[in-house]
């Protein structure tokens, strides 16, 4: 079977470098036969790697230990979704998915465009092509999850922090959204190619990019809830230079999202967004430079490898074909109309691109200081938790209110008076917050309080734009279904409040005590008494499993387990407690950290709203299918454009 | 063996399928896009952006986040672009 994979690998890569150099060549001579060859040879690719899949996915399941990969992830006691989930949890595994995505992604952005944008899918069948042949090279040459030996009693198994639920979803939704933000890419640069850089490429590639950013970002969401519940430090993002790898190019992709309003609107930003749209890819492949080469210390990063060179000199080799490409087509993508006033909706957009550019590369600076000064002095420097907070506020709080001022200005151009009669309810609204939070107390933190500002008034703002669209056009289902990406958005914009705020309850209102106890004992921290009742000691399959059983009184009452695995493997894990208030939207988190005689180290942490972080997550997956969904007047809008655009 | 014959086959099916078109034949050459088609693309994004621009703004005027004085002072101009991307691509048309 491995030979199978072998071949399919060899099979895949061929047929990526036919697509990438066969279809370059027709693409500038105008071949047509030669174009649709390059074309089935990418749709071939897919196939040839999804047997190679297959062949993996089959290995796994059936514990072939003959497969190294198989032996050094897996074990005859993991159960088959482990067994299944362990394709993306090593090195080899997790390239070969990357591929399969690419190739899947790439064969259907063909086929479902060669119709309607030919002029410019006989330029994207190389681009994906050549991608693809990076990938399909790494698996033949250099990384490839086919290699064999006699095969072992058992395998070493997989890493006990990845057998959760968790892990078998987070991953390969990144990679669906890492992996997809090759499309928009490849897009823009046919675009650029062809010369052709009407708006035809932004509507096609409109839904690749949202779909990307959808993936990316739920799969952030599952990737902290992993954390949380999994990791046991108490938090669910540390800024971590891989969770960073996620959330630049998700930034980027969100300040592309909003810009390519812009230019469908005015024609203005076409540069920038070709930049945009190659950093959202950049940064994507950055990332996994980042996870795949050992160059930085991360939880969550395969280890140090050969590949890390490769991966490096394709970033730079595809950043300078980008920037070449832009650079030369400087002329043809030069704006046609100028921003009319400060004050209108697509200037709150500029501001909005600006804010996340700039936290994007701020969060860049952050992950590549540590390379800079190992490489440059010898001894790397850390950048820690309070430089990523610190502009997170500065770029964040303003990115917040801003997402409650855009929607409700013109565009164009619109009068202070306007703008204030039209923001009366959401200012208003935010003031009551305000001072009832003061009142409360939470004006503790400054930053804690701000945000929750901003969000009563953002929430207001929404809440006013569905009120006022449901007059004008007297439906509200009507309304969402005139303009669902429009609402979609608004759905958005509702989940990144929900994020904010549960973000700033748990972090700036969280309540942290660490005490040692005895049986009987019991410590209070912020209103709940905590008492530890009884130690108990179980011996499962794969390891010995030490547990704490503490009872929650005072505000809240239940029984929490805290305690720790010691893996038969060596490895061991801390498996945390955790009490959730759904009222409250609280948590109260119990670390067991260590044990000396009758006594037990506990860390007890309450975390005000945390939940909602996770009910954010829902409510972005809901708001980015809303604007996902399909529309026919988009469609008719490209058949029309197909139809004069052959005369 | 059984793993050799289905990589043949598998390569076989490949080949097949990219040396297609070259089988079926016909015309070879690439519809390529005119610059009488670019420059009309270019006139009907103007077009729709025109377009595009007044319904919005009769939206928001409706919606309340355009008052009546500034509503009255920039429907004028819009108007007066739709009209001029109009005319301007039923000239292009009639050229033809």
């Amino acid at each position: 079977m491995a030979d199978l994979g072998r071949a399919a690998l060899v099979v895949s890569f061929g047929l990526a470098l036919y697509a990438a150099c066969a279809g370059a060549y027709a693409a500038y001579r105008k071949q047509r036969r030669l174009a649709d060859s390059a074309r089935n040879a990418l749709i071939a690719c897919f196939c040839s790697t999804a047997v190679a899949a297959v062949v993996l996915a089959i290995a796994l399941v059936q514990h072939d230990f003959s497969f190294v990969y198989v032996a050094s992830h897996t074990s005859r006691d993991l159960s088959t979704v482990y067994a299944l989930s362990a394709f993306w949890g090593g090195q080899e595994g997790s390239l070969l998915l990357w591929l399969l995505v690419l190739t899947g992604y790439g064969a259907l952005a063909v086929v479902l465009n060669t119709r309607l944008l030919r002029d410019l899918i006989v330029w994207v069948v190389p681009v994906v092509g050549g991608i693809s042949a990076f990938f399909a090279f790494i698996l033949v040459a250099i990384s490839s999850p086919f290699q064999t030996q006699v095969p072992p009693v058992d395998g070493s198994g997989l890493t006990p922090s990845l057998q959760n639920p968790y892990m078998v979803a987070h991953p390969p939704m990144l990679y669906l959204g890492y992996v997809g933000l090759t499309i928009p890419f490849a897009f823009a640069a046919a675009a650029m190619i062809s010369g052709h850089t009407d708006e035809r490429w932004i509507v096609a590639t409109r839904r690749w990019t949202l779909a990307a950013w959808m993936f990316l970002g739920f799969g952030q969401i599952l990737g902290a809830h992993w954390a949380y519940v999994e990791v046991g430090w108490g938090g669910y993002y540390a800024w971590d230079p891989v969770e960073n790898a996620a959330l630049m190019p998700w930034l980027a992709a969100t300040a592309f999202l909003h810009s390519v309003m812009i230019q469908e609107r005015k024609g203005m930003l076409r540069v920038w967004n070709m930049v945009l749209v190659a950093l959202s890819f950049e940064l994507a492949i950055f990332g996994d430079f980042l996870t795949r080469s050992g160059v930085i210390n991360s939880i969550h990063s395969f280890a140090k490898s050969s590949i890390g060179a490769w991966f490096l000199g394709f970033v730079i080799a595809s950043t300078l074909f980008a920037v070449a490409l832009i650079l030369w087509r400087l002329p043809l993508l030069r704006a046609r109309t100028k921003l009319e006033s400060p004050l209108s909706r697509e200037a709150t957009f500029l501001y909005n691109n600006l804010l996340l550019v700039a936290l994007c590369l701020t969060i860049l600076w952050g992950v590549i200081f540590p390379i800079l000064t190992e490489l440059f002095l010898g001894q790397s420097r850390t950048i820690g938790r309070p430089y990523y907070d610190f502009f997170l506020r500065i770029f964040g709080l303003p990115l917040l209110l801003l997402m409650g001022i855009g929607p409700l200005i013109a565009w164009r151009r619109a009068s202070v008076r306007a703008l204030v009669k039209t923001l009366r309810w959401p200012i208003a609204a935010a003031v009551v917050a305000g001072g009832v939070l003061i009142a409360v107390g939470a004006g503790s933190s400054r930053p804690g309080l701000i945000a929750y500002t901003f969000s009563a008034f953002v929430l207001t703002t929404i809440v006013v734009e569905l009120v006022r669209g449901t007059r004008a056009t007297g439906s509200l289902f009507q309304l969402v279904a005139r303009n669902r990406r429009r609402y979609g958005g608004y759905v958005v914009h509702a989940a990144i409040v929900l994020l904010a705020i549960g973000i700033a309850g748990s972090s700036a209102y969280q309540t942290q005590r660490e005490q040692k106890l005895a049986i009987g004992q019991s410590m209070t921290v912020a209103g709940h008494t905590v008492t530890y009742d009884r130690l108990e000691h179980e011996r499962s399959g794969v390891a010995n499993e030490t547990r704490a059983v503490l009872t929650l009184s005072g505000r809240v009452h239940g029984t929490i387990r805290s305690g720790v695995n010691d893996y038969f493997t060596g490895d061991n894990s801390r498996e945390v407690g955790i009490h959730t208030d759904w009222l409250r939207a609280e948590d109260t988190y119990v670390i067991f950290d260590q044990q000396q005689g009758k006594y037990v180290y506990f860390k007890v942490l309450i975390k005000p709203l945390v939940n909602l972080i996770w009910v954010a997550g829902f409510l972005f997956l809901g708001g980015s299918l809303i604007a996902l969904w399909p529309d026919a007047r988009e469609q008719r809008r490209l058949v029309a454009r197909l139809a004069l655009a052959r005369g | 063996m059984t793993a050799l014959v289905l990589g043949a086959l598998l390569a076989v099916a490949a080949v097949v399928l990219v040396a297609l078109p070259f089988l079926l034949g016909g015309d070879d050459e690439l519809d390529a896009v005119s610059e009488a088609a670019e420059r009309r693309l270019a006139l009907v994004d103007e077009r729709d952006r025109a377009l595009a621009a007044l319904k919005e703004l009769e939206f928001d005027h409706r919606a309340g986040k355009v008052d009546d004085d500034d509503y009255r002072e920039l429907v004028g101009p819009l108007r007066r672009a739709a009209a001029q991307a109009l005319q301007a691509l039923d000239a292009d048309r009639s050229q033809e």
